[in-house]
């Protein structure tokens, strides 16, 4: 018993660290692209791949989404710092232009929050 | 040796970046073929060295990487030899490039209006290298172009022959809602088909055990049995709820949980336990070999079947929208040298002259150039009556031509037409979130993992003290929990309500900036309505003209009109244009000077003009006497505006000016005192005009005599007092009262909705839209509080319940099954009230 109330423990303590503390470190964000690269983000079972990007700060920047998941929760895509939200196509790409942004991580997501990515700007 | 020749192909089934790379290192591996591999776009960019050896080459490609386990689609042969053959053997004009992408484009031209010119930019195109060829229509002033280059090189191209070109909108709106439409009607089918199968395991299942059938494994032959229905259910969860797992899976590698994590760990939970029972029976106690196959089955069927049916009312909630996409016809009668032709309606350009007939409707925005009609504008503007039109009148696109057939002349179009603006400012405030929803928001962040916590906990706390099967119960607890959550009923809550409410909004002409706008206005205590124009028409006329001296009438309104010709005050406009109706000439004006909050003042046939309130005269020292002021007194107690006319420093005379009262403006402001709100007017006129207005339209607050820049003082005073203020005005002067109003209401002349201070604009004229806004808002506000409310109820209520807190006191332990369907129907239950806004009706006016 007492072995499997420590796995239940460490269980939960792998939740909050996995899905609260993490924080991609440097190598993993870089997996996304480079800064400059064109961004091209593909809506798919459930996410958005890649869900980090890297962005260059007081620079515009467009980001195109091609949403290949028909669930109608991935039709919307709102960037919620922007006042940004557009309707997502299927099989589609489209364009998403961001304004210049100042340094930070800035949120987007489907209207329900179930996909959800980040933008961070360096 | 041939040149290179490349081609993109599509990649399907590459599920991370590793894929796409591992997949473009084996294809470099190839003799002479040179790959990228983009993970994003799903596709492999292949340059075949060696052409000649191009079509063994591109087979080995396209074997490589079915033999890796992706799908391609390879091109045609025709498309092979069209547009990856080496240059030299191309074309005779030896224009194609060694490496090819050859597509075919079309633009619309702007300013071509000879042959002369289609030759120019054809010519211009055709001198380009990469170009095949190019092609002008110059009746659809379209332009085909075959070639490997860019649209902003052909534009540019294009522009620097002297003309401009533009890229077609090849998906209109309606395009873009027929795909959707389509897209959610196969995902529908999908969905019911993986229903079928999920409750064609599950039910038959379930039935056997509620019909006592022994669900446990106590012999070899029921291990042989149950093995069989594991492996068939195994199957299911393959075919029925393989998104369930992948979702889950891709969300969980990106460091996220979402509805997929609680299904797939729900049903997974559930299958693998039953799975143990049947492999190793011994390793759990006798009365621990249950299997919950058909929990795992009737899970994903009932899941599935809530998701089709969502999927068919989350269609309903943008049902305003598709009506408004809906009025945009999709072809125009242009008249182009002369002759009438059809065309598509994103090839109409500016200044293109279109021809309607009665019963059709307008396709762009433009100005009457020729003939008279009237035009039913109630699908935009919810006004009734159809409006007169003739040469000179603003038309907009989509409203109907009733009467007559004109020729209009095109101002905006594509997206510039006012149709267009309000389809896009509808979906981007569905889209949007009033302050509300933000809580949601915040839950839903942490509301899959904290589940994930609450069901090991509960199997911890069942496995601990709970009574034998004790496995049993933490396996069905566990299940039951992570099952029954439902965060798509919290995300849902907000999003689907505000897209039901602002797009009823728009069906009466309101139209609502965002969600926070939609929020306020349901929370407003003090309306302050500008008069003129608001209440009123906004079209002073004058009245009466009250000679003090010999002058007659006429002549007064022929020096006072030349005096004011210089002015844009309204009531300046009205009397120069009673002068204009009575055929009166104006004079020059000399030295003239606007005093503000008082009058005019300027020199006319060498006769010093004064015009003006009853300050500018005392201000000047001009004598008004007993019997003048009581004229004007009573002018002004019958809502008119008295003005003095005075001439060389005496009083001429007294001109009354009046607005009429709109005529639905007191029944839309008691519909605003009946709902509570404390309705106040402002106006600059004087005292004793205000309270005669106001008193007509049965207003017991208002404040007389204010400047304009004051507006937005009294707006402060308002809030000052605590009270969620709206203001309303016409959006021009009232800008900074707009602005800093809590919501900003600016009423539209009109289809005009370039009004960009306000948060709400109404279409119409009518007071009754404020009413309207309010009620809608209210009416969208409780709605998703009602959801919201469900919501949280359900989960908080429904998790501590599945996790069989209720089992000490009343033995009570909820069955996954029941969460399954509990689960499948909260989400549905939230987008249906959702949906019962479409039913709502602004009150009768």
């Amino acid at each position: 018993m007492l072995i499997i109330n420590f796995v239940g423990i460490v269980l939960i303590a792998f939740i909050v660290w996995w899905f609260w503390l993490y924080s991609p470190n440097n190598k993993q964000k870089k997996l996304a692209n480079n800064i400059g690269d064109e961004v091209n983000i593909m809506v798919q079972d459930g996410v958005y791949q890649p869900s980090n990007i890297i962005l260059k700060a007081n620079t515009p920047s467009v980001i195109k989404f091609i949403r290949k998941d028909p669930s109608p929760c991935a039709a919307t895509l709102i960037f919620p710092d922007f006042e940004i939200s557009d309707e997502l196509p299927l099989n589609k790409t489209t364009e998403i232009s961001l304004p210049p942004m100042e340094k930070g991580k800035y949120v987007f997501h489907c209207s329900m929050q179930m996909y959800k990515g980040y933008l961070v700007v360096e | 040796m041939s040149l290179p020749t490349s081609l993109k192909l599509p990649i399907y089934g590459m599920a991370c970046k590793g894929c796409a790379s591992k997949l473009q290192t084996e294809l470099n591996a190839i003799t002479k073929v040179n790959a990228k591999v983009d993970f994003a776009s799903e596709s492999a960019e292949i340059v075949i060295e060696d052409s000649s050896d191009y079509d063994a080459t591109l087979k080995s490609v396209v074997i490589l990487i079915e033999q890796k386990g992706y799908k391609t689609t390879p091109p045609s042969q025709q498309d092979t030899v069209n547009n990856n053959l080496p240059a030299q053997e191309k074309s005779s004009k030896d224009k194609s490039p060694a490496s090819s992408q050859v597509q075919t484009q079309e633009l619309l031209v702007e300013g071509a209006s000879c042959a002369s010119c289609v030759n120019k930019i054809e010519k211009a195109l055709n001198d380009l290298p990469d170009v095949q060829q190019a092609q002008m229509n110059f009746a659809l002033r379209t332009l085909t172009v075959t070639g490997d280059v860019s649209e902003d090189i052909i534009i540019k191209t294009v522009q620097s022959a002297g003309y401009n070109a533009k890229s077609t909108d090849n998906a209109s709106d309606e395009q873009l809602l027929d795909e959707k439409e389509e897209a959610e009607q196969k995902y529908y089918q999908k969905l019911m088909t993986q229903m079928k199968f999920g409750l064609g395991l599950g039910v038959p299942l379930m039935v056997y055990g509620l019909m006592g059938g022994p669900m446990t494994v106590n012999s070899t032959m029921d291990r042989a049995v149950w093995l069989l229905i594991g492996l068939v259910c195994a199957a299911v969860m393959y075919f029925a709820g393989k998104h369930f797992y992948i979702g889950a899976w891709r969300s969980f590698v990106n460091h996220n949980a979402n509805m997929d994590t609680l299904i797939a760990l729900g049903t997974g939970t559930a299958w693998l336990y039953s799975m143990v029972v049947v492999i190793y029976p011994l390793a759990l106690p006798e009365m621990a070999r249950h299997v919950y196959f058909e929990a795992t089955a009737m899970i994903i069927g009932l899941i599935n079947l809530g998701l089709a049916l969502e999927v068919k009312a989350r269609g309903r909630t943008s049902e305003a929208i598709q009506r408004l996409i809906g009025l945009q016809p999709k072809t125009a009668r242009v008249i182009r040298d002369g002759k009438d032709i059809d065309i598509n309606i994103d090839q109409v350009l500016l200044n293109d002259l279109v021809r309607v007939r009665p019963g059709e409707r307008i396709p762009v925005d433009g100005k009457v150039d020729e003939g008279k009609t009237t035009i039913d504008e109630s699908m935009l503007t919810g006004e009734p009556m159809p409006v007169k039109k003739s040469i000179g009148d603003e038309i907009v696109a989509g409203t109907i031509n009733k009467s007559g057939s004109i020729i209009f002349r095109a101002t905006r179009v594509g997206k510039d037409t006012a149709l267009a603006q309000i389809i896009n400012m509808v979906k981007r405030a569905q889209n949007s979130k009033p302050p509300i929803g933000r809580l949601a928001d915040i839950i839903s962040a942490y509301f899959v993992p904290t589940i994930m916590i609450i069901s090991i906990t509960s199997a911890l706390i069942w496995l601990n003290f709970g009574p034998d099967p004790s496995v049993a119960f933490a396996v069905v607890s566990a299940t039951t929990v992570l099952i029954i959550a439902c965060p798509c009923a919290l995300g849902l809550a907000t999003p689907m309500s505000v897209m039901v409410g602002v797009g009823k909004a728009a069906e009466v002409g309101v139209l609502i900036r965002n969600g926070e706008a939609l929020q306020s206005a349901s929370k407003i205590t003090a309306m302050v309505l500008d008069k003129t124009g608001t209440i009123t028409l906004g079209k002073p006329k004058v009245t009466d003209v009250h000679s003090v001296n010999s002058m007659v009438d006429d002549q007064i309104l022929q020096l006072v009109a030349s005096l004011e010709i210089a002015s844009e005050h309204p009531l300046a406009q009205a009397i120069v244009e009673s002068a204009n109706e009575k055929g009166l000439s104006t004079d020059k004006v000399e030295h003239f000077n606007a005093i503000t909050g008082q009058g005019v003042e300027g020199v006319v046939l060498d006769k010093r003009l004064f015009f003006g309130n009853y300050k500018l005269m005392s201000e000047q020292g001009i004598n008004v006497n007993k019997e003048s002021l009581d004229i004007s007194q009573k002018m002004a107690s019958e809502a008119k505006t008295p003005m003095f006319f005075a001439i060389d420093g005496e009083l001429a005379a007294i001109i009354a000016v009046s607005d009429p009262i709109k005529e639905d403006s007191i029944s839309a402001i008691k519909r605003l005192q009946k709902n509570g709100i404390r309705v106040i007017m402002l106006t600059g006129d004087n005292q004793a005009t205000a309270k005669a207005v106001a008193q007509k339209v049965g207003i017991t607050e208002f404040f007389a005599e204010v400047l304009p820049e004051e507006k937005s003082q009294k707006v402060a005073e308002l809030q000052a007092q605590g009270e969620i203020v709206g203001m309303t005005g016409d959006g021009i002067n009232d800008a900074p009262a707009l602005a800093l109003a809590n919501v900003g209401f600016a009423i539209g002349t009109g289809t005009d909705v370039a009004i960009e201070s306000s948060d709400i604009t109404l279409m119409r004229g009518s007071l009754h839209g404020l009413a309207d806004a309010i009620a809608v808002s209210k009416a969208t506000l409780s709605n998703i509080k009602q959801n919201l409310f469900g919501a949280f109820i359900y989960n908080v209520a429904g998790v501590p319940f599945a996790a069989g807190i209720l089992f000490p006191f009343f033995g009570l332990l909820l069955s996954p099954v029941i969460a399954g369907a509990a689960m499948a129907l909260s989400s549905l239950t939230v987008v249906s009230n959702a949906n019962r806004l479409r039913l709502f009706k602004a009150q009768d006016h």
